[in-house]
């Protein structure tokens, strides 16, 4: 007969199962390679292409893109992969495998930093000087500079985005404000005039100024400020630099000028989401908005009902000969370290980045901002004369970006958790939080490295 | 010298047999558990991203975790929120409708599938469901609660309320233990509900001293699966935060963890975040092995109570 086995024993051992249910959910495993370049790019093949795109106009003008690709390139087939995110490129980075993509693109600069520093792609310095291609005389400056980190140009611009300020113009009229607010100041008394309550609630909302009102995060109203982000030995500025606690400063007063904090966030939360056709500057709901070119395409398709105006986001009181500049950031693409074509997936990435004709055709379809010097003043850029606005915005010299860092957008992140506590009340020295958020940034960085 | 011989080649053919007859569960310990222990522990003291080769960093990733990585006491807090309070209201509930149907005289299949259904929605699903009921500025939970003339909560958009509307959705959800409860409570011997009643037993002395002893290691299982559950509570906080946000996670869209103001984050959201968002894989090891460490002393700590609960010969 076996013996039984002793109580301590048998708690230890459930105990033990039990808890390693829950490790083993949390455990992964990883995965490396070495990148290669010694592919003939005229032997015919077949890459693979990741991107996010997923609007079916979208897709269908990704597919164009690549016709056009294959067309010149006959040896070369492209299997197209869309609607990926963030997470599943940076796993398939990770990871390779005969299934990974071979050239990647990615919605956010936040990553470019993380992407050069771990070599999850390649530097494309070696392929642009063999292609006698001069980046900086390419591309616009701050494209040029958020595609690249720490000397590792690892990545090249697909498009970009320029942010700038949307009205309702028949709302205007009916507020008698007669033209979009050049600074801040003026932009604060014109959400006030456009403010229309209703109960505890509004009829219409002259701005959503709360940190969750989607494209209103931090770094977009900073970079109406050109704040400095980083010192040349790496470090955080945040807390030294006034022109951050300008900008939370001016956020501040906007959410507690318009209703405070809580009565925003509850007709927030009763507002469509940002890509649906029930987007609350779409609907009426709020009059102005600060958003991305994009925003003119869904807006004029959704048929709102009353005229939309487009005009660069206003600047500080004191900075009115900057007025016409924004943020820019955009669509980065890449080749995987991993990628045993990277010869041909050059010749892709070459072609989508820089042929001047692929990028006006491209831009035109999907309705973002060209990412080339040439094809921003090509004559086949066809587009709405309110999008000349974006145009302009993205040519504009005091236009910013935010810096890759190594850890990608970790410090922003940060930036707009210190937003969100100090919108909400929860931190009331701003001083205070700005010097923690610094700290935590270094830290964050300290740790990455 | 023979005999001794045999003998030794009968006990080894029998260890060999008895190892063959083990090995899947040898292989499996080894490969399931073993080698993710080990790693998670080497882990845990290296530098590593993924994409470059891992390298010694000390003791830096627990130093980071505890001391400076600001989201990790706020998602700890919640967790044992979430096993504490959660856990315990759960089995009360799916206690009191397990019994409450056993009590139907009429109708009972109905009301068995009517409580079970909510089991089987999908968590995302679920969720979304709940957080558009419970939408501050439209949701009809606070519409009728208004026009009653009762203050609304803000729900999942309210820290302070956050926390309850997850447990809320999470006892809507209580069928699968109303079923258990349900087959342990039919279970208890009539006889000796009839032996208490001639003794004049009460109801609730009834229930205390025939019906809790008896459902006691149902009761202990209950608990013990529902630690684990709560430890490893991800979708639900997750989706509840992300939905009630505004944020649609894609492309481009930052990780903002735990909305409203941390009060949905918890250790697994953290794991994740460290490990495939931060690509830290050595502060995500961290915080699975804490994870791991509590699971441990929440199982031991029941194992010891288990004693008081559960009859001898359980």
């Amino acid at each position: 007969m076996p013996a039984r086995i002793p109580e301590v024993v048998r708690k230890a051992a459930f105990a033990l199962t039990a808890s390693t249910a829950l490790l083993l959910s949390t455990t992964a495993c990883t995965g490396q390679s070495e990148p290669q370049a010694g592919d003939d790019a005229s032997k015919e093949q077949t890459i693979t292409f990741w991107h996010a795109w997923s609007a079916p106009n979208e897709v269908k003008a990704v597919k164009s893109l690549v016709a056009g690709f294959e067309k010149a390139h006959p040896a070369i087939h492209v299997n197209v992969v869309g609607n990926m995110t963030d997470d599943k490129i940076n796993q398939a980075l990770r990871a390779g495998g005969s299934k990974a993509p071979d050239v990647i693109s990615s919605f956010t600069t936040n990553n470019v930093g993380r992407f050069c520093s771990s070599g999850a792609l390649v530097d494309l310095d070696p392929f642009f000087e063999k292609a006698h291609i001069d980046p900086a005389a390419t591309f616009p400056k701050a494209m040029n500079e958020y595609t690249q980190y720490d000397g590792d140009r690892c990545a090249a611009p697909l498009l970009g985005d320029a942010y700038g300020l949307y009205y309702n113009k028949t709302a205007f009229a009916k507020a008698g404000v007669k033209s979009p607010p050049k600074t801040w100041s003026e932009f604060a008394a014109d959400a006030r005039k456009l403010t229309i309550a209703r109960g505890d609630t509004y009829e219409q909302l002259g701005f959503m100024p709360n940190y969750h009102g989607w494209e209103t995060t931090t770094e977009h109203y900073m970079g109406q400020f050109s704040p400095t982000w980083f010192s040349s030995a790496g470090k955080s500025t945040i807390a030294a630099d006034p022109a951050v606690a300008d900008a939370f400063t001016l956020q501040k007063k906007l959410v507690d000028d318009l209703g405070g904090f809580r009565k925003l966030e509850r007709f927030r939360a009763g507002l469509g989401d940002e890509w649906g056709p029930k987007h609350p500057f779409q609907t009426g709901q709020v009059a102005m908005q600060l958003d991305g070119e994009w925003r003119l395409g869904m807006a004029t398709e959704a048929e709102p009902g009353f005229e939309i105006g487009v005009a660069p986001l206003p600047v500080p009181d004191d900075r009115v000969d900057e007025y016409g500049k924004g943020y820019i950031t955009g669509t980065i693409a890449g080749i995987a370290a991993t990628s045993k074509k990277q010869n041909a997936a050059w010749e892709l990435l070459k072609y989508m980045t820089t042929d001047t004709a692929a990028v006006v055709a491209f831009s035109n379809a999907i309705h973002n901002v060209p990412s080339t010097l040439a094809a921003l003043k090509s004559p086949d850029l066809t587009y709405d004369p309110r999008f000349k606005t974006f145009l302009d915005i993205a040519a504009d010299p005091n236009s910013t970006t935010s810096p890759a860092s190594v850890n990608g957008g970790v410090y922003l992140t940060t930036i707009q958790q210190l937003g969100y506590d100090y919108e909400s009340g929860k931190v009331t020295d701003l001083k205070a939080g700005l010097k923690k958020a610094a700290a935590q940034i270094d830290t964050d960085i300290a740790q990455a490295k | 010298m023979a005999a001794t011989h045999t003998l030794r080649a009968k006990h080894r053919r029998s260890a060999l047999r008895t190892l063959a007859f083990l090995s899947p569960w040898l292989i499996g310990f080894a490969v399931f558990f073993a080698y993710p222990m080990i790693s998670t522990v080497y882990f845990s003291f290296m530098h590593y991203d993924g994409f470059r080769a891992p390298t010694w960093s000390g003791t830096k990733n627990w130093t980071y975790v505890f001391e400076h990585y600001p989201f990790f006491w706020p998602a700890l807090r919640n967790t044992l929120w979430l096993v504490v309070i959660m856990v315990t209201l759960r089995v009360l509930f799916g206690l009191g409708i397990g019994m409450l149907i056993t009590k139907i005289k009429t109708g009972t299949g109905v009301f068995r599938t009517l409580f079970y259904l909510p089991y089987l929605a999908p968590p995302v699903a679920a969720t979304m469901a709940f957080a558009f009921l419970l939408n501050p500025g439209t949701g009809p939970v606070d519409s009728f609660l208004e026009q009653a003339g009762i203050p609304a909560p803000g729900w999942f958009n309210d820290p302070d309320w956050s926390k309850p509307a997850l447990t809320l959705m999470f006892l809507w959800g209580v069928g699968d233990l109303m079923v258990i409860f349900m087959a342990a409570l039919l279970d208890v011997p009539r006889e000796q509900y009839e032996a208490a009643e001639l003794d004049g037993a009460s109801a609730w002395q009834r229930f205390r001293y025939v019906t809790l002893p008896t459902i006691s290691p149902i009761i202990m299982f209950a608990v013990v699966t529902g630690v684990i559950a709560a430890m490893q509570c991800y979708t639900q906080p997750l989706v509840a935060g992300k939905v009630a946000s505004g944020v649609i996670q894609g492309a481009g869209t930052m990780f903002e963890p735990g909305y409203p103001e941390h009060s949905t984050l918890t250790l697994p959201q953290l794991v994740y975040n460290l490990g495939f968002q931060r690509f830290d894989y050595g502060s995500a090891c961290v915080v699975a092995l804490v994870l791991f460490a509590l699971s441990m002393a929440f199982t031991a700590l029941l194992m010891r109570r288990r004693g008081g609960l559960v009859q001898a010969g359980d």
